[in-house]
């Protein structure tokens, strides 16, 4: 069992959220759909709605702000930079990185592990070493690695599960002892069994072993307190969308001793400090790993969505949803014939459920549900590897955040049963 | 809200009651021994596998017999049951002719027709709605054609693999 991760944050009072009422702050939950049914909304494991605060603020930006940054000597590029900085600043202190600079603004997560991947990994590893994935990570942090290995040889392997979706951690141990283990590479919370993985305890032994350390928190940033310095991981890779920030933005946090080694991976304007007709020099990290253009109303938003989440307090939001965990588990068992995947211990489980029906597919169970007005995803959700473990091509998912109440997975449940009446 | 009105009317349509009789009940499901004809169709995404089988006639041109096996959503096992009886008696050519026309039908390419013999496939007509839906009703009909234009080519097996336009699966 892995929830021998010991509570990062002192045990401290939770304040409970009224989830109905922070609906209230997202206007596209406000909506009715099909024919005058409450949008019921459980995908935010694939993308978080935005409070207004987010939305305005990268209105405003458009209105007041925009410019260019960091060339300009004008008013509006003042601003427009100091809005892209402050926002760095912001995540620095969200996620307790030991300095700003070590955040580093990418598209999205997927481009934090592909920088990972061809800025440090291609660098620094040769052929026969080993990076160690797992059976439940996303695409995203297995397909970088693959490219890898097509090119330079480095070996991937994976870490399977024990039965009840934690990671079988004496696999990791007997690949550390190999010697050949150059990086570890492995999701904080799963995306479709919700675990949480013990990554302060994993950390340690890669440590250890001399190996670095790279964490995929899409899942984990959003809904537990993240702090990256207890942690102890090297890199750790995030999206904004998926915790109430806009699209098109993401984060590599990287120990700044390690970025410092890195190569740039897309090359161009901004990430230059002298460029001549056959040769240029590079900034320091961060700036050496955004080239061009970067989001700029996209910091804005996600500035608002930090202080936001700031506001709410990341520990409630962890105990609102932990309780949601055991309401939704115990409230899904009363539906026959329906198989739910992960944990069944909240304490290590996030929000996330995966389910099946014995013979009836995904995607018609996702279908009829969208016409009872439940929003969830049907699919392999990114992570074959894991539904090939499952014995299932595709599973429906519900995924709640700080705006999902019991009444939502109630709602859920009864299209569930609505379902299983038109398939009996 | 009439839209809303309208999608509420097409997720109905979707599921018609003789789609889920052929889904609950296929016609011709089950390995087909002795059949020429053995391909394999795979929708990646959905996690739709079917196998489809062709029996030939002693001249080798007209299917005499057409099954299929397999897992999938509803849509797909009724879309596979439909088009065993559609298949049944045609030679190759207009095997895969009807082939390429339900694909056209189903890509709102060209107007739904039912074959007078085949009227259960009217049914299918309410999935071109739904457009993620639609590469489910075309997999097993694809795979028929694939494999008919391997056997013309003097190959056995292969695999079709029913490319998904609509990405759903992005996170």
């Amino acid at each position: 069992m892995s929830n021998t991760q010991k509570a990062a944050a002192p045990a401290r009072e939770t304040i409970a959220l009224d989830p109905r009422r922070v609906a209230q702050d997202f206007p596209i939950l406000k909506q009715k759909i099909h024919n005058g049914k409450r949008l019921v909304y459980l995908d935010s494991g694939a993308t978080s709605q935005k409070p207004f605060t987010v939305i305005d603020a990268m209105n405003e930006y458009y209105h007041v702000s925009n410019a260019n940054v960091h060339r300009g000597l004008h008013v509006l590029a003042e601003r427009a930079t100091e809005i892209y900085e402050c926002a760095r600043t912001r995540m620095h202190f969200f996620i307790n990185a030991y300095l700003p600079g070590e955040i580093v603004w990418t598209k999205n997560a997927t481009e934090a592990m592909n920088l990972v991947a061809h800025g440090y990994a291609r660098k620094f590893l040769k052929a026969g070493d080993e990076v160690i994935v797992s059976r439940m990570e996303h695409h995203a942090n297995l397909v970088p690695w693959h490219l890898l290995a097509k090119d330079k040889g480095v070996v991937v392997k994976g870490i399977e599960l024990n039965a009840d979706g934690t990671l079988r951690l004496e696999e990791l141990d007997a690949f550390l002892k190999g010697g050949k283990v150059k990086i570890v590479a492995l999701t904080h919370v799963s995306n479709v069994l919700g675990t949480i993985n013990p990554i302060a305890e994993i950390a340690k032994k890669v440590h250890d072993a001399g190996a670095i350390f790279v964490v995929d928190g899409c899942q984990a940033v959003p809904h537990l307190p993240v702090n990256v310095q207890t942690l102890g991981a090297d890199f750790y890779a995030f999206s904004a969308h998926k915790m109430l920030g806009p699209t098109g933005l993401g984060v590599l946090w990287g120990r700044m001793s390690l970025l410092e080694k890195m190569d740039p991976f897309l090359g161009g304007g901004e990430m230059i400090e002298e460029v001549t007709i056959s040769s240029s020099t590079y900034k320091e990290p961060p700036g050496r790993f955004e080239a061009g253009t970067p989001p700029i109303a996209e910091t804005a938003g996600m500035t608002a969505a930090v202080e936001y989440l700031m506001k709410t307090g990341m520990a409630n939001i962890r105990a609102h949803e932990k309780e949601l965990v055991s309401y939704t588990l115990e409230r899904l068992k009363s539906v026959k014939h329906l198989k739910v995947f992960g944990p069944a211990n909240p304490e290590i489980r996030a929000g996330v459920f995966a389910f099946e029906f014995e013979d009836i597919h995904a995607h018609d169970v996702a279908q009829i549900l969208d016409g009872e007005g439940v929003a969830v995803r049907a699919g392999h959700h990114c992570a074959q590897p894991l539904h090939e473990w499952l014995g299932s091509p595709s599973t429906a998912r519900a995924s709640a955040y700080l705006y999902t109440a019991k009444e939502d997975i109630d709602a859920l449940v009864k299209a569930l049963e609505t379902v299983r009446k038109k398939f009996a | 809200m009439q839209d809303a009105h309208n999608e509420e009317k097409n997720l109905d349509q979707l599921y018609r009651d003789v789609l889920f009789e052929h889904y609950r009940r296929p016609h011709h499901k089950g390995e087909l021994a002795g059949a020429e004809i053995v391909t394999k169709g795979n929708n990646p995404v959905c996690g739709d596998k079917v196998t489809v089988y062709g029996k030939l006639d002693a001249q080798g041109e007209r299917l005499e017999e057409v099954g299929f096996d397999g897992k999938g959503c509803a849509i797909c096992i009724a879309s596979s049951s439909m088009m065993t009886e559609t298949m049944r008696g045609k030679t190759l050519a207009e095997a895969s002719a009807a082939s390429d026309k339900f694909k056209a039908m189903m890509r709102n390419e060209a107007a739904f027709e039912v074959p007078p013999e085949v009227p259960d496939l009217e049914a299918l007509e309410g999935v071109k709605k739904f457009p993620v839906r639609v590469k489910c009703a075309t997999l097993a009909w694809t795979t028929l054609k694939n494999g008919i234009l391997a056997y013309q080519a003097g190959k056995t097996g292969g695999e079709t693999v029913e490319a998904c336009e609509t990405n759903t699966e992005k996170e």
